[in-house]
């Protein structure tokens, strides 16, 4: 006769007992594993603030879901090897009608985990100022920091990057280095920064990884997210939105400098571009952009010199031969 | 209505292992064929477009292109077009890959018979990595006439007048090279009408730059910047997204 643990005899071992012991050993030392081994190496690593909460969130998430895991698994394979059926043994199972404790501790343990999932995901989700993620052009947990239009190094001024797709290159302005715009992403550390994110055409999605940053940038949107840069080096931007042919090639790498050389490096492009002439050339530091206007010319592109068409369709099919 | 089954008496022979393995094999071979000719009718047909190659000579490689506002091919004969010269015959390939040698210093002479049409973001009027990063820019008219002379610039403004017709832009490398059009004013209504375009008859600029190739060998993308896609939604489609017109691939060969 096949005996479950529902049924157990005098004569059977206990069962219940020898599972929760096992699976206590099991989780355990799958947590202990997860949090000493395997958390300093989750993604997306340590490099800023943001990307620390992730690190910690997936930790605490891999440590809950871990004994879970095992505890299915492991009354599983106790059910093939234990319960089987053996040869010979033809009778059904016995009928199986409600079991109160099981019940009870089903419904309790399901909700704690519920309950503690949303309260942990609640507190890491404001606690870190959105935690990296877009919050749109109204963000509602924000960034401590001080607003002002000029940034320097040693205090906790925010600095502000807005951040330009565009198939399939990123671009980054900094508005409070005259609005000079850049090709490369640079970052000074311990500095509280803010994104704008937004794309001149389609739907791109900015990805800085090892910043734990990720925001969808859609045309005349001005998508905000925050994070604080803790540690030097390089990181990692790519496009998370398929985005057309080339969505594939769309990233480049950022750089996080100390405040120091951040100052350097952005004053010296700023003059640069000044000097070159194209930050005049660029329209007027905004948080979005029509790209069917040009600001130093209007909307009415067709006029200029009777050539060039805007207004969203570009050459139409007359225009290269007879323009 | 009733259904009559008729049960069999007699015990039916398994079908032997050597059978159900021939089965299987013949079944494989056929969805093999199948994969195999998807991947080179439709993949393989994208990888027919031809090749230029550039040797160097005295650490150096002189790659030389031109963009249209047409093309002779016989599908799309109204999409804007770059070409590339083959060095060997001088004959303008319709085709937007190349190579160079790794680690050599690539001089582009580039031909922009195009009109102008605004960058999406202005910021792409920069020259950004070349050497020094500038251009050397010049400008004729349909009768040859140089209006314009070897001027050696940094920004090529795309906004200020109608100056820019497209962009050479490899951005895994930071180039990124606005490329001139002909002078609207002064050859209105004449940019050249038939592909591959030459300088006689037809207005253009010449744009003439150098960057170094990456020293590791690799393919690097290049695109135009300019949303030149005719008749396409944003202009951002058609030819901005097909090999051969306004995107290509820049293969670096390491000796």
């Amino acid at each position: 006769m096949t005996t479950g643990p529902q049924n157990e005899s005098p004569h059977e071992p206990q069962h219940g007992r020898r599972l929760f012991l096992i699976w206590l050993i099991l989780a355990l030392a799958a947590d202990l594993v997860i949090w000493f081994i395997w958390y300093p190496h989750m993604p997306p690593g340590d490099m800023s603030d943001s990307a620390r909460h992730q690190q910690f969130d997936i930790a605490v998430l891999a440590v809950s879901a871990a004994p879970v895991i095992i505890f299915v698994l492991l009354y599983f394979t106790y059910s093939i090897v234990v319960w089987r059926v053996r040869p010979g043994d033809e009778d059904d199972g016995e009928p199986i009608y409600g079991n109160t404790k099981v019940q009870v501790s089903w419904i309790a343990g399901t909700t704690v985990i519920v309950l503690f999932l949303f309260v942990f995901g609640t507190v890491e989700l404001v606690g870190p100022a959105g935690a990296g993620a877009g919050e749109g052009p109204a963000p509602i947990w924000k960034l401590a920091g001080t607003q002002s239009a000029v940034w320097a190094p040693g205090g906790k001024t925010m600095l502000d990057v807005q951040v330009i797709g565009q198939q399939w290159a990123w671009t980054y302005r900094y508005p409070q280095f005259g609005g000079m715009e850049s090709s490369e992403l640079m970052l000074p550390v311990d500095s509280p920064v803010t994104f704008h994110v937004t794309s001149l055409d389609v739907i791109h999605s900015f990805w800085a990884y090892q910043l734990g940053v990720k925001a969808d940038a859609n045309p005349q949107v001005d998508n905000v997210a925050y994070t604080t840069a803790k540690s030097l080096g390089g990181f990692t931007v790519r496009c998370n939105e398929l985005c057309g042919i080339w969505h594939g090639a769309m990233f480049n790498y950022g750089h996080v400098v100390s405040q120091a050389a951040f100052q350097t490096w952005a004053s010296g492009v700023q003059s640069k571009e000044k000097a070159d002439g194209i930050l005049a050339a660029l329209p007027a530091y905004a948080l979005t952009y029509d790209p069917t206007v040009i600001p130093q010319l209007g909307a009415n592109l067709p006029k200029v010199d009777g050539i060039t068409g805007a207004a969203g369709y570009y050459y139409p099919p007359s225009d290269p031969v007879t323009p | 209505m009733r259904v009559y089954v008729r049960l069999r008496s007699e015990v039916v022979k398994p079908v032997s292992v050597t059978a159900r393995a021939a089965s299987l094999l013949v079944a494989f071979l056929v969805v093999a064929g199948l994969v195999t000719f998807v991947a080179i009718y439709y993949v393989g047909g994208a990888s027919a477009l031809p090749t230029v190659h550039y040797a160097a000579s005295a650490g150096q490689v002189n790659v030389v292109l031109q963009e249209d506002p047409q093309n002779n091919s016989a599908s799309k004969p109204d999409w804007v077009s770059y070409y590339v010269q083959d060095p060997a015959t001088q004959k303008w390939v319709h085709t937007t890959l190349f190579s160079v040698p790794a680690n050599t210093k690539v001089n582009v002479t580039l031909y922009g018979y195009d009109g102008c049409t605004p960058l999406r973001n202005n910021f792409y009027s920069q020259v950004q990595g070349t050497i020094g990063n500038t251009v050397t820019l010049s400008q004729f008219d349909q009768h040859g006439k140089e209006y314009l002379t070897d001027k050696t610039t940094s920004v090529i403004n795309a906004w200020s007048d109608c100056n820019v017709g497209h962009t050479f832009a490899i951005p895994s490398l930071g180039v990124y090279v606005p490329v001139a059009s002909p002078n609207a004013q002064l050859s209105a209504n004449n940019l050249c009408s038939s592909s591959p375009c030459t300088t006689s008859g037809n207005p253009y600029a010449k744009e003439t730059f150098s960057f170094m190739s990456p020293a590791h060998g690799g393919v690097f993308r290049w695109q135009c910047l300019v949303p030149c896609g005719g008749g396409f939604l944003d202009g951002n489609s058609g030819p901005m997204q097909t090999l051969g017109y306004m995107m290509g691939e820049m293969d670096v060969v390491s000796s």
